[in-house]
């Protein structure tokens, strides 16, 4: 028994002592060749439970990195990306975070792919005074901790949750003429209370008004009690945020029970089982909100997808792949700014980012860390989506 | 009108609460088990039917009588591999190897072709007919009707057939029951074939009717089978069918109220009320234990 301890710990002091070899070896490499050479940590989901999100970010960013070496890179210096696996989870999240930050000593940190795994590296890259930009995490606690204070070195390049909400309100007052509208959130998510309640101020605030409020726990089946009480206060309209899963089954019910209004929901509905579930019939008429559309005939939108589909088989870039790509760009565009590899230089110059042109919008970072952009509008016709419009916030 | 709408809306939940809790409450009846997989063979069938008419083509008729017949099958296995052996030993074992199963099955059924849900295709055209002002879906109205049959030709298997006098005997004693000459193992199979044909045709109307299945669907459906046959009086098969449709239109009303996020506590507050007020449930006699 104590043989077999002392074993162990030898095994894990020699691994240790192999892994410190490795990464002085980097750090060594890195400082030899730190004059031509940016140095990007891609801390990524890319396996658990949630590696399909950062697969797709992480394809997003080596794509751009080649792009932007292959024309030269940043003010002359190559980017050079190390990818470490958080295997979906906050504490390996972490982990590989200090290992960027004190081993490889990255200029700057790419990832998590969502919110939690983000946070978990906040603490560390703001008292290691590395930025670390999340391309997908969504969450306003991302940037803003709990208690109000900003985290200094953290930003992100999708919009968070609530900003969804907003958007969806702007569409159906200018763009439906809606006047009336009810809300049918999942109440056991904390995105969809916050989609709905942002939809409600925005909403009310322009001059509509909300005439029914109902709320599901995810996991529900049976919605035709809850639709036949929304019916009953005649909506002009109704705002769904919640997940594929449950609203598939309220589309198909509300449509069986004879509400025609339009439905709206947020990039939670984005997911094939929708269609399945619903049916492409009962899908016209219903509209998201999503960071982008491969559809959308914008040029720098096109240039994306054309060359992601040269480097992955033609299959089609989803939002993930485009945040991953925009991130990059982000970066590159406030190192170039800051006209260093100083983390603090380029922290300072991602704060001022202003109208920079990127496939998912037209940025400009606010104080709070977060893009502020426009936001692209899907309709479903016969089961597909398709690209109707894009909203400024 | 709303209120009508409402009603029938409880009473489409409820039927199918009630088909799922005549299984449960026939196999207590018999046996005194409280048959928790109950539940998974309701989602064995809901599968079953969902390959027979994605795959095999089968209509909805068919694809119920099979699914119908599997679960039977289904039932049958599970009594003679996990609950025979116990039918000397204490209820309790017999209660914790009915959870041991459940959970087998879920997890056997999520490792053979993963946790994603799955939708029912459409079998059944489907038509909103507006009837007295409210409006009723043509599915809905078939699967009440289908219900309802099923409930009726039971209820006829149990009284007027001999294998239903035979489960009668056995469920008073089945020690008599053995020396008036009648096969206590067979009849306790049929008990299950029978009670597990029913789950496995509410799985197939559920399927249809509220189209998503997945591996775990048939724990809450269970569950609420579990408190309608105990509001009901546990063992007594009308008291079942009232029982389901009594908490199909109570969570209905609730989520009408606009308490939509309490519909299953209040169901599980029944359950606590009942069995302080009224253990025996709406139809049960408060019969004394002879000494």
């Amino acid at each position: 028994m104590k043989k077999s301890v002392i074993k162990i710990l030898f095994t894990l002091g020699f691994l240790a002592m192999v892994l410190a070899a490795c990464g002085s070896e980097d750090s060594g490499a890195k400082s030899d060749g730190g004059g031509d050479t940016i140095h990007i940590g891609v801390n990524m989901e890319l396996s658990g439970a949630v590696a399909s999100y950062g697969q797709s970010d992480t394809e997003g960013i080596e794509l751009a990195v080649e792009e932007i070496n292959e024309a030269g890179g940043i003010d002359g210096k190559q980017i050079k990306v190390t990818k470490v696996d958080n295997k979906s989870d906050a504490a390996e999240a972490t982990n590989a975070a200090i290992k960027l930050t004190s081993q490889d000593k990255v200029t700057a940190i790419i990832g998590a792919a969502t919110s939690g795994n983000t946070v978990a590296q906040a603490q560390i890259a703001n008292d290691t005074e590395t930025v670390l930009l999340s391309p997908s995490g969504t969450s306003p606690n991302v940037t803003i901790q709990d208690d109000g204070t900003l985290n200094d070195f953290v930003f992100r390049t999708s919009y968070i949750d609530p900003f969804q909400g907003t958007v969806a309100a702007n569409f159906a007052i200018d763009e439906l003429g809606i006047k009336n509208a009810a809300i049918l959130a999942d109440n056991a998510s904390d995105y969809a209370k916050g989609l709905g309640t942002a939809f409600k101020e925005t909403f009310e605030a322009a001059g509509g008004t909300i005439v029914s409020e109902e709320a599901y726990v995810a996991k529900d089946t049976d919605f035709r009690s809850i639709l036949t009480n929304i019916q009953s206060a005649d909506p002009e309209f109704i705002f769904i945020p919640g997940y594929y899963e449950e609203v598939g089954l309220i589309i198909k019910q509300a449509r069986e029970m004879g509400i025609e209004v339009p439905l709206m929901g947020a990039d939670g509905w984005d997911s094939p089982t929708l269609v399945e579930l619903a049916g492409a019939d009962a899908l016209n008429n219903t509209f998201i909100t999503n960071h982008y559309s491969s559809e959308d005939p914008d040029e720098t939108i096109q240039n994306f997808v054309t060359k992601y589909k040269e480097k992955y088989d033609g299959s089609s870039p989803n939002a993930f792949h485009a945040l991953g790509y925009d991130s990059v760009y982000l970066l590159a565009d406030a190192i170039e700014r800051a006209g260093s590899a100083d983390s603090k230089a380029i922290k300072d110059a991602l704060e001022e980012t202003k109208d920079i042109k990127l496939v998912s919008g037209v940025v400009t970072i606010d104080k709070d860390h977060n893009p502020v952009k426009s936001a692209t509008i899907l309709e479903y016709v016969d089961g597909k989506q398709v690209f109707k419009t894009k909203i400024n916030p | 009108m709303e209120w009508l709408q409402q009603l029938f809306n409880g009473i489409s939940l409820g039927s199918i609460y009630a088909l799922i809790a005549l299984g449960y409450t026939m196999v207590y009846g018999i046996i005194k088990l409280i048959n928790f997989a109950h539940g998974e063979v309701f989602m064995i069938g809901s599968f079953t039917g969902f390959y027979a008419i994605a795959f095999w083509g089968l209509g909805f008729f068919p694809a119920l009588v099979l699914s119908m017949t599997i679960c039977a099958v289904f039932g049958v296995l599970i009594e003679r591999v996990a609950y025979k052996r116990l039918r000397s030993s204490t209820r309790i074992a017999a209660l914790i190897t009915a959870i041991g199963v459940s959970l087998l099955i879920q997890y056997v059924v999520i490792y053979i072709r993963g946790a994603q849900p799955e939708a029912y295709p459409n079998v059944l055209p489907n038509r909103t007919l507006d009837i007295f002002g409210i409006q009723i879906s043509s599915q809905s109205l078939l699967i009440l009707l289908v219900s309802i049959v099923l409930m009726i030709i039971l209820q006829f298997v149990v009284h007027r057939t001999k294998i239903g006098k035979a489960m009668r005997a056995v469920s008073f004693d089945p020690d008599a029951a053995k020396l008036m000459g009648i096969n206590v193992n067979n009849t306790i199979s049929a008990t299950f074939a029978i009670g597990s044909a029913l789950a496995g045709a509410a799985g197939v109307i559920f399927g249809v009717y509220y189209t998503k299945i997945e591996p775990l669907m048939g724990i809450i459906p269970g569950l609420k089978a579990f408190i309608a046959a105990v509001l009901g009086g546990i063992g007594i098969i009308p008291g079942a069918v009232i029982g389901g449709f009594v908490l199909g239109i109570v969570e209905t009303v609730v989520s009408a109220l606009g308490f939509s996020l309490w519909r299953d506590a209040a169901a599980f507050i029944i359950l606590i009320l009942i069995l302080i007020f009224r253990p025996s449930g709406i139809f049960g006699k408060n019969s004394k234990e002879k000494v």
